[in-house]
């Protein structure tokens, strides 16, 4: 009221407060900070912790994964690394037996070749031998009994003689067969 | 040129604007005198405030909306950058407050170019004045609450100088620290505020007075004044957000200031 009349007169002086303003004032932003202090900003550091909890949280999950990952990743490479090792020590293994067991066949052969040839050499060395032996046993009875029969007997008998050689013959072919 | 203006009777004349002009009367008649636009302006951006707040924070979520974000961006700027930036760490516990006095001011400033209410509660000192003062009474007490009176005072009295200028400085720190500080708070907000109000009103009105002149030359310069009206609402639109960051950064300033361990 007291501004009113001032008003009318043109005498405000706009560096003086109005107490009544100071008051609405003080209650306007009483009531702002009460109001939003207990339900709106501590609302607000909730949001923004639980943001960042679930920021970090999540950095943090795909972190252990990664690290989880390269961990298997690690033991793949590992695994690996063994089962190529062994594979090539089964394959030196496997080229070392062959190469044995070829060096052992062809020494069983070396030595069966070696066998069979000197077993046969001997046989037909034996045989020889019996031949020679019973031919030589045989040509001398025979050049016995040629020689006996051609000074026993007459040249001139052509007949007997005739008959002497083929005795003779039937005699080697006898013996022959015998 | 007003010589000329005035010198039309009629209606469209040039009346420039008075302080009168900021002291209506009460808006209804017989109510009580403290019950003017701008009591009401207030309650508006009180009630505006809170509704936005209070709607946007209803139902919080980790990916926000775009008002909830909106909402959050306004308490994390005043949080981080006002009072983390100017208290330090410590600055978190008085974000409330700071967002609370960032959130007030800008809103009450706003009306200043609101189209059809273009005068903010502010360019009445009472409005700036009773924040400043509680931004003052804040800073002493939180300086009091951390250091005890002696050493408060003598931190905000006695700057580290040989001892012989200390009867120069002391009253010098006393009126820079103690006295100016809420006055210029609140005049600065206050003169800001009541100066953008009488620039648009001086603009806006010489424009319909000289559209109004019966001398055709000076029409176009009303048209000019009506384009100077619309660049300095933009030139108030940021002046409107600069005063509400200044004052908080102070406020914030002065309590960093209290609790800083030398001065």
């Amino acid at each position: 009221m007291r501004y009113a009349y001032l008003a009318a007169e043109g005498k405000d002086v706009p560096i003086f407060p109005i107490w009544e303003e100071l008051l609405i004032g003080a209650v306007a932003f009483g009531i702002l900070l009460y109001v939003l202090g207990k339900y709106v900003y501590p609302k607000m550091e909730e949001t923004f912790r639980a943001r960042v909890d679930a920021i970090e949280g999540g950095i943090q999950r795909a972190e252990a994964a990664q690290a989880e990952a390269a961990a298997t990743l690690e033991q793949y490479r590992t695994q690996l690394a063994e089962a190529q090792t062994e594979a090539a020590r089964i394959r030196d293994e496997a080229r070392a037996d062959a190469e044995g067991i070829r060096r052992d066949v062809l020494a069983k052969a070396a030595e069966e070749r070696d066998r069979i040839l000197a077993a046969g050499t001997e046989q037909l060395a034996a045989e020889r031998q019996t031949i020679v032996r019973e031919l030589r046993a045989e040509l001398g009875t025979l050049a016995v009994d040629l020689a006996g029969r051609i000074v026993g007997e007459s040249l001139a008998d052509e007949a007997r003689q005739r008959g002497t050689v083929d005795r003779f013959l039937s005699d080697l072919e006898t013996a022959g067969r015998r | 040129m007003f010589a000329q203006l005035t010198t039309d009777p009629g209606e469209s004349g040039f009346h420039a604007p008075k302080v009168g002009d900021f002291f209506p009367g009460p808006i209804v008649e017989g109510a009580p005198g403290w019950l003017t636009k701008y009591t009401i302006l207030v309650a508006i951006a009180v009630v505006a405030i809170l509704a936005f707040f209070l709607l946007a924070y209803r139902d919080p979520k980790l990916v926000p909306t775009k008002k909830q974000w909106f909402a959050e961006s306004i308490y994390g700027f005043a949080r981080n950058s006002i009072s983390q930036g100017m208290i330090g760490p410590e600055g978190v516990r008085f974000a409330p407050y700071i967002t609370t006095l960032f959130v007030f001011i800008a809103a009450m400033n706003f009306f200043a170019i609101l189209p059809g209410v273009q005068t903010s509660p502010n360019s009445h000192i009472a409005y700036p004045l009773v924040l400043g003062l509680l931004s003052y009474f804040i800073f002493i007490a939180v300086g009091i609450k951390k250091h005890g009176a002696g050493r408060f005072f003598k931190n905000h009295l006695m700057p580290p100088a040989p001892w012989f200028m200390q009867p120069l400085l002391i009253p010098i720190e006393f009126i820079s620290n103690f006295i100016a500080r809420p006055l210029t708070l609140a005049l600065r907000l206050f003169a800001n505020m009541f100066a953008g109000h009488m620039i648009l009103v001086v603009f806006t009105m010489g424009g319909f007075a000289l559209l109004g002149a019966q001398n055709i030359l000076l029409k176009p310069i009303g048209i000019l004044s009506f384009l100077m009206a619309i660049a300095l609402t933009f030139l108030e639109m940021l002046v409107v957000i600069l005063q509400a960051y200044i004052f908080s950064v102070l406020s914030a300033s002065y309590i960093g200031g209290a609790l800083a361990d030398e001065h």
